[in-house]
């Protein structure tokens, strides 16, 4: 009976070679195939099962954290403050992907970044799961609260950016109005999905970065560049009056008149001329656009670009839309372009820039929203450090500080709350007709300013869409002045604040603590 | 004290065998030791891999199970010495490491499966301390037969008991109502409380007992020759009667316990037997034809049969419902991928039912196919050493049943592994040692026992050599005295 024995013995053998050539079909020549289905669920397991890194503010008060849970995800995402942050952190879903610093820092965050490979390594080594890197913010929670709360306090649609001249560091950015980024990082698919059409089917566009991702007419606070342009190129200076003050002129070239605010004359004119810082200072635009005239388009376009606008590949590192001045095909529309309006169209942050950089002496500093980036054990792993904006100065320290005494002119002449008499700001309002038919249209209300206007601390700049609470009666002053106020009393408090805290924690332990060792002992 | 010279010396004789008779045969228990050491090593490593990658730390429980696994192998091992010191030293090294990957694994699975019975609101109760309880009794069960049976042989008498009480319990669970023996649609259990037993699971040991004693006593029946037809010597008609009968039973058998693996197993192994028995391999072709009259039968009458095989075809085609089950079991191997994703670092917990049916996936997804291969080649060595003790001993029915336990073990491997990895259509079998469950490891270390008693008697030196015989002629004559 040997001889079948054997034979049956073959025969297993077969069905072992049988099995090992079907198992190097599906794991080796077919695995990528099955490891890499859409269908399969490890790869986002894989990804949400790992502790995400945090993300804080610049005072270390947590703004996106995963939690343990007891499913199968193990981690939810959970942001505090959702709506006040969300234009920052954006939102991490595991059906519609990543946002804001979420998407942009992905890679420190989930823990696969180079920068962490130090501590991977000894991951892999312990054998522990990996850990993402965490990312601190240069956001301040102060200045943040302040300019959500002036936007919200009564349901702004817009946005806030505020700068730290010196560095580019963005201490606050704001967009109302805003949604919570909570139910998006929901375990729950539907709960995700029936979040995102909310947000695409909500006419004002929550999910909307407006402080990055909106581009609108500046309106006057344009003027800024046209002065800026005019100085650096010789053209006039403080001194020099030959700018027409008169309430209206014809376009260059056409029938088209365009009008002074109100249809007033621009004041203090001598001969019924202004001065570049006389029509900063009242907003003359009849003034400027002849001023833009006289600048030349390519004079203007190369100003605008030294201060950034148009530049296409800015990230901070949240993507930021290009801002421009428009096509300018004649005269006519430079005239236009000259106080704002036809197609020059900026984001709020690129605004912000703008007074930042004129606050900074005419030195443009790359804006930033990450100040540090943190191993998990919170050991910091590199750490921002203030970078210029390619292309040099955007303008002379005496350009600068000749267009920054204009603004300090220009705010005693701008009303609204929130002034404070030990806060010097120099600023510089816009009220941006927009739409098919501007005169009917709420306009849109800027603000945009620095402070202490002797060594400034913080640059805002303020959008508040579509006349907010005024409509048609709407101005820069009346309703953006306010919110961009109290954003910078807020930082320049906090800041007054800091130094406080750091005085008295130098001090010597209060006498309570002994009191309080005797009572354990 | 006077005894029977005739006691005394065989006693010296089979005491001093070993020893004095030449050649000596080596008992090989220090190398059954060594590798049973050796395995409980790697199953430690195993624990400790799944408890760093699960929990980031080393969970005292896992030194506990490592503990008790390492004692009930060392006392299963001091039980081989004692009651079959010649037994193949591979057999119960290569069913401890099985064994012990199952525990693992289990373990493994039992935190993930008890947070998906938590969010879908049932209960569930950890599966590896159930599975060492199991291999402590199963382990129990071998020493008891090891104990039970001194000599294989002596089972060939009860072939008739046994193929009955097989039988019976094969179609019980059949005849049962549903309410204590259908799960997940299959009608294979007998639920008495919180006990649940697999009969079928026993009736296979059972019914490979019979069909050796069978075989044995009626070979010469299956070899006689019929007509021959395209160079193949049919057997006659009427000698095919035991295979037909096998063969509806196993029709049966599906019919009443719309259980496709159970039949599989059963034919599959009478056909092997039979051919071993017979060594005519026309009883193979006969059977093949007779299995797929059969399959095909199964196919047109069970829509679940259907179901089966289309998902075979194309498991993708319905991925979210029927196919659901191929497709996870797919993804989890392909993740694995070569060198598998690591013990405790897989989602094998996304494959349904994976702690039973698809525990193989689990294997494959964590340990990859190099882990897998050599777990197939576990198998395989077990399978071989049993065929081995098959070749060396000297008795019919001792073939036989060798013959038969060990392509039974290869052939359910085949068909579990084949099932999971679409090379065959799935068909919801237990795999021996790694399922969870308590029948399918009693009944396989009952299979164990039987082999290490064959391998046992194969390897025993002959306890007394056949004296040479003196021719007839040279014999002296005997004066018988006459009667008075």
């Amino acid at each position: 009976m040997n001889k079948p024995l054997r034979r049956v013995g073959l025969t297993m053998m077969v069905m072992v070679l049988l099995l090992l050539a079907n198992l190097t079909y599906v794991q080796v020549i077919n695995a990528d195939t099955y490891a890499n289905n859409p269908a399969n669920r490890r790869s986002v397991m894989e990804e949400y099962g790992r502790q995400r890194g945090q993300i804080v503010s610049a005072t270390g008060t947590i703004l996106a954290n995963s939690v343990e849970t007891k499913d199968a995800q193990h981690y939810l995402r959970v942001y505090k403050n959702g709506p006040e942050y969300a234009p920052v952190t954006g939102y991490y879903s595991s059906i519609f992907g990543a946002t804001g610093i979420e998407r942009a820092e992905d890679d420190v965050l989930n823990g696969s970044s180079s920068k962490l490979f130090v501590r991977r390594l000894s991951d892999l080594i312990t054998g522990r799961d990996p850990r993402g890197g965490n990312v601190q913010l240069t956001v301040d929670p102060k200045t943040q609260d302040a300019a959500y709360a002036g936007m919200t306090a009564k349901n702004f649609s817009g946005a806030v950016v505020a700068i730290k001249p010196s560095t580019g560091e963005i201490l606050a950015m704001v967009s109302t109005p805003s949604f919570d980024p909570n139910p998006l990082a929901s375990h729950d698919n539907a709960t995700q999905r029936d979040t995102i059409t909310k947000l695409d089917d909500d006419p004002t566009k929550p999910a909307l970065n407006r402080a990055t991702q909106e581009t609108l007419p500046p309106g006057s606070t344009f003027k800024l560049v046209v002065a800026s342009a005019a100085l650096a190129n010789g053209i006039d200076d403080a001194n020099t009056k030959n700018l027409p003050a008169d309430p209206t002129i014809t376009l260059p070239g056409t029938s088209t008149t365009l009008s002074n605010f109100a249809n007033e004359t621009c004041p203090e004119g001598t001969n019924n001329q202004v001065s570049v810082s006389i029509a900063i200072e009242y907003s003359c635009n009849t003034a400027f656009s002849t001023l833009a005239g006289k600048v030349g388009k390519d004079n203007l376009i190369q100003q605008a670009a030294k201060f950034g606008i148009g530049q296409t590949d800015l990230t901070v590192p949240v993507p930021v839309a290009t801002s421009t001045v428009g096509s300018i095909p004649d005269e006519a529309a430079l005239y236009q372009s000259g106080i704002g309006q036809r197609d020059v169209k900026l984001t709020p942050i690129q605004d912000a820039m703008v007074a930042a950089t004129i606050a900074n002496g005419g030195v443009r500093m790359q804006p930033q929203l990450v100040k540090n980036i943190l191993a998990p054990d919170m050991s910091s792993i590199s750490s921002f450090s203030p970078q210029e904006a390619p292309g040099g100065p955007a303008l002379s320290k005496d350009v600068a500080d000749q267009v920054k005494a204009m603004m300090l002119l220009s705010e005693q002449h701008t009303g609204g709350a929130g002034k404070q008499a030990n806060v010097k700001i120099a600023s510089k309002t816009g009220t941006a007709e927009h739409g098919t038919d501007p005169k009917n249209t709420p306009p849109h209300a800027w603000y945009v300013a620095f402070a202490p206007a002797d060594n400034p601390q913080i640059a805002v700049c303020v959008v508040v869409e579509n006349g907010g609470d005024r409509g048609l009666a709407a101005t820069g002053s009346s309703v953006a002045a306010g919110v961009g106020r109290a954003t910078i009393n807020a930082y320049l408090a906090g800041e007054a604040d800091d130094a406080h805290h750091r005085a008295v924690a130098r001090r010597p332990l209060p006498a309570g603590s002994a009191h309080r060792r005797r009572r354990h002992g | 004290m006077a005894l029977p010279p005739g006691v005394l010396g065989a006693a010296t004789t089979h005491m001093s065998a070993p020893g004095s008779s030449s050649p000596a045969t080596p008992t090989r228990r220090g190398t059954e030791l060594a590798l049973l050491g050796f395995v409980a090593g790697l199953v430690a490593l195993a624990f400790v891999l799944i408890s760093e990658n699960q929990f980031q730390t080393l969970k005292p429980e896992v030194l506990l199970y490592v503990a008790v696994y390492a004692a009930l192998f060392g006392l299963a091992h001091l039980a081989v010495r004692k009651l079959a010191p010649y037994a193949d030293p591979l057999i119960l090294p290569c069913a401890s490491l099985l064994n012990g990957l199952s525990v693992a694994m289990l373990y493994r699975l039992d935190t993930p499966l008890a947070q998906q019975a938590l969010q879908s609101g049932h209960g569930y109760s950890n599966a590896a301390p159930k599975q060492l309880i199991w291999t402590a009794l199963s382990l129990a069960a071998m020493v008891v037969v090891l104990w039970g049976v001194k000599d294989h042989r002596t089972l060939s008498r009860y072939g008739y008991t046994f193929g009955l009480v097989g039988l019976v319990l094969l179609v019980l669970p059949g005849v049962l109502p549903c309410s204590i023996s259908c799960v997940g649609g299959a009608k294979l259990w007998i639920i008495i409380g919180p006990v649940s037993i697999q009969p079928g699971e026993f009736a296979k040991v059972l019914i490979i007992l019979f069909v050796a004693a069978f075989l044995v006593s009626k070979r010469d029946l299956f070899t006689i020759a019929g007509r021959k037809v395209f160079g193949l010597e049919l057997p006659r008609p009427r000698d095919t009667g035991p295979l037909l009968i096998a063969w509806a039973i196993a029709i049966l058998v599906l019919m009443i316990e719309t259980e496709l693996g159970a039949s599989l197993m059963f034919f599959g192994t009478v056909l092997a037997m039979v051919y071993l028995a017979t060594e005519r391999s026309a009883w193979v072709w006969i059977g093949i034809v007779l299995f797929m009259g059969g399959a095909t039968l199964a196919y047109k009458m069970f829509i679940h049969v259907q179901t089966r095989v289309t998902n075979w075809i194309d498991p993708f085609a319905d991925a979210q419902n029927d196919g659901y089950q191929m497709v996870q079991s797919l993804f989890s191997l392909g993740s694995g991928g070569i060198a598998g994703a690591g013990l405790g670092a897989g989602h094998p917990e996304l494959v349904p039912v994976v702690s039973s049916d698809f525990i193989v996936s689990a294997f494959g997804e964590e340990l990859g196919f190099i882990g897998l291969t050599a777990m197939i080649v576990v198998y395989m060595m077990l399978a071989m050493r049993g065929l081995r003790s098959g070749l060396a001993v000297r008795d019919t029915f001792g073939k036989l049943l060798a013959g038969g336990l060990s392509f039974l073990l290869m052939w359910q491997m085949f068909v579990v592994i084949g099932g999971i990895s679409k090379l065959i259509p799935e068909t919801g079998l237990t795999a021996p040692f790694l399922s969870a469950g308590g029948s399918s490891l009693l009944a396989s270390y009952i299979m164990v026992a039987l082999l290490l008693r064959i391998s046992d008697a194969a390897r025993r030196p002959q306890a007394s050599r056949p004296k040479p015989q003196a021719p007839i002629a040279e014999a002296s004559t005997v004066l018988v005295e006459r009667p008075t």
